[in-house]
């Protein structure tokens, strides 16, 4: 895994606030602008969607992402593909070293299935989501909600195509950034998971900044 | 003992470069035949009755801890329902992380293989395909999630790199799909973007349809792990 940091200086930030476990959010990130998200306190999956912000039909792909740079982790380098097959954003910095994009969103009805028929009333990343684009991106749905990227998740497979939920490879301070290629908008729930190891089994605060092209 | 019935009410051929949907109703078993071997057919899977609900990649895999598809495995809906369970399977490994062949990625690799050269012989893609197929039913871009791959076998090393399977798929390979709601299935019989032929190859595929027995209780699919267990009860209840 290679790590790479970024020389960017969280003073000079054009927008930088703290985001709390089990919240929602979403932001436009301009082209040019870099988009970074700190695991402040370690092993905090962060549920993360793209958008273009022209036309949100347009979005990132999982599947794309996987095929164009022939592997399934995300790390320095790693160009997010959309569903056109073009470049939404490339990951400039990554002090984490890898992140996935297989295991998808927590859900009220998937938690059901995963864990016991009584947890659909704990909190999900999907009812985060769900909310954020009914307050305030009206113009997507839950047609729109697709295999998504967790950054700092780590979700290795096995050669015999086994999927495992590991403990996490972050820790406190890492961190991965990203640069916007096209105008996008970006949908995040941080995750409030309280069933597998991929948040510690505490979910805690992200940091989330941008810097100007 | 419940006796299952092995009278097909559809049998028919898929061509190379066809696509095709049928609602596939509860308790109705689809099976794919790969007739030459080394076949690609791309599928979608949606609740028929409510097609916002589908299936969803990342809760099937993660529900059973896989990331490929084979015999005993459920391909669920992002509800927490299974759509169709995997009964029957003499392939091994269906892939569903790797996507759709563009027409853009198909132009660059073959040339444009255009009707005007080929008429019906022309090079089709899997994305156009399901797109056209899905418009029939109301359905669009929107809707066009990550998709399973039949008789596709990509490899994931230790590092996280992909490998394309060659001679993966045997002439006669087939997969039984056993749809527990009532599944709309989308197919496209075209070629992986993986695979690294360097001329356009699509080949045949037989699609037949037959009638599943009640879902036992000790059913090979349902009891595969607890997680299917769930999905299963989650699924009836439903229906009640």
């Amino acid at each position: 895994m290679a790590l790479s940091e970024s020389s960017l200086d969280p003073k000079q930030a054009i927008f930088d606030t703290v985001l709390g476990s089990g919240l929602g959010f979403s932001h436009v990130i301009k082209r040019g602008e870099t988009f970074r998200i700190v695991d402040l306190e370690g092993n905090q999956a962060v549920d993360t969607l793209f958008y273009d912000a022209a036309n949100p039909t347009e979005r990132y792909s999982a599947v794309d992402t996987i095929r164009s740079q022939g592997g399934i982790y995300l790390s320095s380098g790693s160009p997010l593909i959309s569903t056109e097959g073009r470049v939404m954003l490339r990951i400039t910095a990554d002090t984490c070293g890898r992140h996935d994009t297989l295991g998808g969103a927590c859900a009220a009805e998937s938690n059901q299935v995963r864990y016991a028929i009584d947890k659909k009333y704990m909190h999900s990343c999907r009812d985060n989501f769900l909310l954020e684009i009914q307050e305030r991106r009206p113009q997507l749905s839950l047609r729109d909600l697709t295999a998504n990227i967790n950054f700092f998740m780590n979700v290795p497979v096995s050669p015999e195509g086994e999927l495992h939920f590991d403990d996490g490879i972050s820790a406190p301070g890492r961190y991965v950034e990203m640069r916007a290629e096209s105008d996008v908008i970006v949908l995040i729930s941080n995750c409030p998971q309280l069933n597998n190891p991929c948040n510690g089994y505490n979910p805690t605060p992200v940091r989330l900044l941008v810097w100007s092209a | 003992m419940t006796e299952v019935t092995q009278e097909w009410l559809v049998d028919e051929p898929l061509r190379g470069g066809q696509m095709w949907s049928r609602v596939l109703k509860r308790g109705q078993v689809l099976r794919i035949t790969d007739v030459e071997g080394g076949g690609s057919v791309a599928a979608l899977l949606f609740n028929a009755d409510r097609p916002l609900e589908r299936y969803n990649m990342p809760d099937t895999l993660k529900a059973q801890h896989i990331a490929r598809i084979t015999k005993g495995n459920a391909l669920y809906s992002d509800m927490g329902r299974v759509l169709c369970s995997v009964i029957e399977d003499t392939c091994g490994w269906h892939d569903t992380i790797t996507g759709l062949e563009s027409s853009a990625a198909s132009t660059a690799k073959y040339g444009s293989g255009d009707y005007q050269a080929l008429r019906n012989d022309w090079h089709r893609n899997s994305r156009d395909n399901l797109l056209v197929e899905l418009s029939k039913y109301g359905l669009g871009k929107r809707d066009l999630g990550p998709n399973l791959n039949l008789f596709v076998k990509v490899a994931v090393d230790a590092e996280g790199k992909l490998s394309w399977v060659p001679n993966h798929s045997k002439p006669g390979a087939f997969i039984e799909l056993r749809s527990e709601m009532n599944t709309l299935v989308v197919l496209s019989n075209t070629p992986h973007p993986l695979d690294p032929a360097a001329t356009y190859r699509a080949k045949p595929a037989r699609l037949a349809v037959r009638l599943a027995g009640p879902v036992a209780s000790d059913d090979l699919v349902r009891v595969s792990c607890h997680e299917n267990e769930r999905g299963f009860a989650l699924t009836e209840a439903y229906f009640l």
